[in-house]
């Protein structure tokens, strides 16, 4: 197999890719440093967590996964599998909240 | 009849089969780890108030672990645009660093799990409690008999809640000290394993099924590295299809974990 | 034509698509055991399911036993089951918990073991890619391995009963904490053995999803597809997203059980008497949501491949296109959807508020509307046609009504004002016997006889099979309609000695103040259903027979097409070669073509060019 110099499409998609693992760390970094940091309660502490989580999924998913540039046949999958996902959690935690329980 | 699109896609869904199979399977995993994280969160909101532990696990060695999984994802990414450009030693390169990084990831959560298992919780014939990693127990220890003693690195605290939440200001200044605890002076001792507190439960459970998944994809990335780079031969594009499903089951256990990290660890 | 091949393939497809010429024959161990070959999978699921139906019949069977006569030795078999259960079976009667475990592994292994991989996988793998004009399955290999999967699960079920303790008691539904807390190692074999079926048929779901979408002819446009196909598709994907989380329950039911932990088991706990050594702190809800929420969509998965296939023999032998194909794909794509959303009806009792009630009453109703879409399209495909009434076509003209009676019987149990009173009573167990008994298991004896032909070359014998339909349509019905009466009359489910302790005359006896109970009808019921199921258990052996018997002496097809059907697998040779077609097929139109103005022939194949 001979090498060949990189074209230009693949060298700036090389730099994607190392752009998205730099933004990973500093995702990393950034959650870490957020934990310790005492906003007004936990509630949003959680959500801080869960959106910098959610970012750098969508970053890991879109681009290292190249969801990004799928078809729509990938992304039809993946939707009804979100909101089936959502649609459980949502679901059993409503209805087993207490104020949704009958207490004899 | 030949078999078709198993390199070339299929024009009208732009996939070649091996790539709709693989995101169809990933979406099954997202069911999978979505029950046992919206178990968690039922676990969490149901526990009594102030019983739900915080800062059992240790951040910095987790965050390590996170920092090994992210760079594994972009060495595999990097080893697939390696195939696609034709230069196979790099490819070799890259998805020899994948490989040590999924070892290192394995032996790091090893040693947390190891942790975890020397760290016992003494509820005490006073009413208190102690809490540590074991130090040393004496040869005639035997807790149904109430012979000799053990040593532990830890503390002792009156209530058990205080055992909960590491996070308070209060907790943030603990002393560790070596304490000397007689078997009499025991009435129950708990290894800090799955059954000693739903959080332990699911941490296990998440993080076993997790590190299963990464040794599988290691194993398959492994056999593609070795044994099964033979294809690179004979057939170079569908050799590079499967680096890149695999590639796709990789960025997803690592996708896995930029949940179960600050989920675990930081909340 | 092609001519007629007399082998089934005699060679594995290694995905690489490489001439015939290219391999050496294959040896038996790879033709019929390791086999790739969707048609021999496909076999290979029917055997094995049929066997485990037969197994779970007779399990049902002993069970109507003791239920008639509770504590009286089982005749005949007694003795045997002594020898081989120990004191489960003392003096050849069934304990209360042999009892129990039957229940709960006669109603996992129809289930899961039984109906889902006939219905399912051995349907789909027979006839699937045959009818979309591609060669195999998208991954054979994976295929395969679905199979063994399958098979691990099930030898792991069967070797329960024999394990110190026997099998899995805690029911079908293994509801924590009464799964954990019964001290048998049979609970976790039964988890160990879902883990491995719920394996296979999520690898079987990835793998059909996949053909369907990239593996169609040429020309087959997604409008054109045979609804059995749709329904299988709609099926895979119930099976893909709703079986992971069963898997994560189960999973965490294991670790209760191995690891002691408590995702499921309450605080303050306690097992005879005692407190649990346990760290408490779990929810035994969680478990019946994880459950459910695959339980649901479990429901949907055993009738949607029933409907595909009495659509695919209906249009056939009414020589007619089936009326209203839209409204089906729609219908059955939204019962998909819908499926996701109901599962909590399953719950009612368990203390939900209204708010919670309201919602899964209102997505259980709406999802019963395109369900009647389906059997209305059925029905009204019929009005007009000029039925040929063979085995295929009784069987799947019978399937219209039952279906339709255990589906209307299903409106008061979605109902939670009804459903109160209805839950766990034998109600039930006739509702949803009704639509997998006299409902799917008759649709997969239609497609049995309809598509056995297609891969033997031979068709199975018309008398017996009239004589095996009539005999089961009877006795289905003397079975299971008297369970109705008993339910709404208040008989539980699961009671080992069929409510006699809840009898009318155990009342009496006391001389209580105690009011009701269960007349001496109701309870002499239970004698009339004996011996339908006897009588339904002998009526099953003509088909047993034929189906063996056909194999070597079944008339011969006079073509490749002996039914004159429409669809891609009649157009190829009998039994299909390797890759099934020797050149991809090309489709121009729909799949029911049946009776077009100005055609010489009552029916035009999907293949056959233009004129």
């Amino acid at each position: 197999m001979s090498d060949h110099e990189l074209t230009a499409h693949e060298t700036h998609s090389v730099r994607g890719y190392i752009f998205v693992f730099i933004a990973l760390l500093a995702g990393t970094g950034l959650t870490v440093w957020a934990s310790f940091i005492h906003f007004g309660s936990q509630e949003i502490n959680i959500a801080v967590a869960l959106t910098i989580a959610t970012v750098k999924a969508f970053l890991v998913v879109a681009y290292f996964m190249h969801l990004i540039s799928e078809r729509k046949m990938i992304y039809c999958v993946m939707g009804f599998t979100a909101f089936f996902f959502a649609a459980m959690m949502g679901l059993t935690l409503w209805s087993l909240a207490p104020n949704n329980l009958v207490h004899t | 009849m030949d078999f078709p699109y198993i390199v070339e896609p299929r024009r009208d869904t732009g996939l070649y089969n091996a790539k709709l199979g693989i995101w169809l399977f990933l979406a099954s995993e997202v069911m999978l780890f979505g029950a046992l994280f919206s178990a968690y969160v039922l676990l969490r909101v149901g526990a009594e108030p102030g019983m739900w532990p915080h800062g059992w696990l240790n951040v910095p060695v987790g965050t390590a672990n996170t920092i090994v999984l992210i760079t594994s994802s972009i060495t595999t990414v990097l080893a697939w645009v390696s195939c696609q450009t034709r230069q196979f030693g790099r490819f070799r390169f890259y998805h020899a660093c994948t490989l040590l990084l999924a070892l290192t990831f394995v032996c790091i959560k090893s040693y947390e799990y190891h942790d975890k298992f020397t760290h016992y919780e003494f509820t005490l014939a006073n009413g208190k409690f102690a809490d540590g990693h074991l130090v040393e127990k004496s040869r005639d220890f035997n807790l149904a008999q109430k012979t000799g003693s053990v040593i532990l690195h830890g503390r002792e605290v009156e209530r058990e809640v205080e055992l909960m939440d590491l996070h308070r200001p209060e907790a943030r200044h603990l002393q560790h000290v070596e304490i000397t605890i007689p078997a009499t002076g025991i009435k129950k001792m708990e290894r800090y394993g799955p059954w000693h507190h739903t959080y332990l439960a699911i941490y296990f459970t998440l993080t076993g099924l997790h590190a299963l998944h990464v040794i599988c994809g290691a194993v398959v990335i492994g056999f593609l590295w070795g044994p099964g780079a033979k294809m690179w031969q004979t057939d170079p594009k569908r050799f590079t299809n499967r680096i890149e499903i695999s590639g796709l089951f990789w960025h997803f256990v690592d996708l896995v974990w930029i949940f179960l990290f600050p989920v675990l660890y930081l909340l | 034509m092609t001519p007629s091949v007399s082998n089934i393939p005699l060679h594995d497809d290694d995905g690489a698509g490489h001439r015939k010429a290219d391999h050496p024959e294959a040896g038996f161990w790879r033709t019929y055991i390791f086999s790739t070959d969707h048609k021999v999978i496909g076999v290979q699921y029917a055997l094995g399911s049929l066997c485990f139906l037969l197994f779970g019949f007779f399990l049902m069977l002993l069970m109507r036993w003791q239920i008639s006569k509770p504590g009286v030795p089982v005749p005949v078999l007694g003795p045997l089951l002594a020898r081989a259960l120990g004191s489960a079976a003392a003096n050849g009667a069934l304990s209360p918990d042999l009892y129990n475990s039957f229940g709960a592994m006669h109603g996992t292994i129809m289930v899961f073991l039984g109906v889902v991989p006939l219905a399912f996988a051995a349907f789909s793998n027979v006839v699937l890619p045959l009818q979309i004009g591609a060669p195999d399955m998208a991954f054979p290999r994976l295929n395969m391995a679905s199979f063994q999967a399958y098979v691990i699960g099930g030898v792991i079920m069967l070797a329960s009963f024999f394990i110190p303790g026997g099998a899995a008691q805690a029911g079908w539904t293994s509801y924590s904490p009464l799964a954990t807390a019964i001290p048998t190692d049979g609970q976790t074999f039964w988890i160990i053995g879902m883990v491995f079926i719920i394996t296979s048929s999520l690898l079987s779901a990835v793998n059909f999803i996949a053909t369907i979408i990239q593996m169609r002819a040429p020309g087959m446009t997604w409008m054109r597809l045979p609804f059995f196909v749709w329904a299988q598709f709609v099926t895979s994907f119930l099976l893909l997203l709703a079986f992971p989380p069963l898997e994560a329950a189960a999973i965490m039911q294991l670790m209760d059980k191995v690891a002691h932990t408590s995702f499921f088991l309450p605080t303050g706990l306690a097992v005879g008497g005692q407190l649990a050594n346990i760290s408490g702190g779990g929810s035994p809800l969680l478990w019946q949501h994880l459950f459910w929420f695959l339980g649901h969509p479990e429901v949907y998965v055993l009738i949607l491949p029933a409907m595909g296939i009495v659509c695919e023999i209906i249009a056939n032998n009414t020589r007619k296109p089936i009326w209203g194909y839209k409204s089906l794909v729609y219908s059955v794509l939204a019962i998909g959807f819908l499926s996701f959303l109901v599962w909590a009806h399953h719950m009612y009792l368990t203390g939900m508020g209204t708010k919670v009630a309201v919602f899964f009453q209102t997505t259980t109703m709406i999802i019963s509307i395109p369900s009647v879409i389906i059997l209305t399209c059925l029905l009204i495909s019929l009005w007009g046609a000029s039925i040929r009434f063979n085995t295929p076509m009784l069987f799947a003209l019978a399937f219209l009504p039952m279906f339709g009676m255990g589906g209307l019987t299903g409106l008061p149990l979605g109902f939670n004002i009804s459903d109160v009173h209805l839950h766990d009573t034998y109600y039930i167990i006739a509702h949803f016997h009704y639509v997998v008994a006299p409902g799917t298991i008759f649709a997969l004896f239609a497609g049995i006889y309809y598509w056995l032909p297609k891969l033997t070359g031979r068709m199975m014998n018309e008398f017996w099979g009239r004589v095996h339909f009539w005999t089961s349509l009877v006795f289905m019905n003397v079975v299971f309609m008297p369970m109705f009466a008993q339910g709404m009359a208040g008989m539980l489910r699961r009671m080992t000695d069929g409510g006699a302790n809840y009898s009318a005359a155990v009342n009496a006896r006391a001389g209580a103040e105690v009011i009701g109970g269960l007349s001496n009808n109701i309870i002499e019921m239970h004698t009339w259903i004996l011996w339908g199921a006897c009588a339904l258990g002998l009526a099953q052996i003509p088909f047993i027979i034929n189906l063996f018997w056909s194999l070597k002496h079944g008339e011969k097809v006079d073509s490749d097409n002996p039914w004159q059907a429409t669809t891609l697998e009649w157009q190829t040779a009998t039994p299909p070669p390797h890759g099934n077609f020797p050149e991809a097929p090309r489709v121009y139109r729909g799949p029911y073509e049946y009776s077009v103005p100005g055609h010489a022939a009552d029916f035009t194949p999907q293949n056959e060019p233009e004129k």
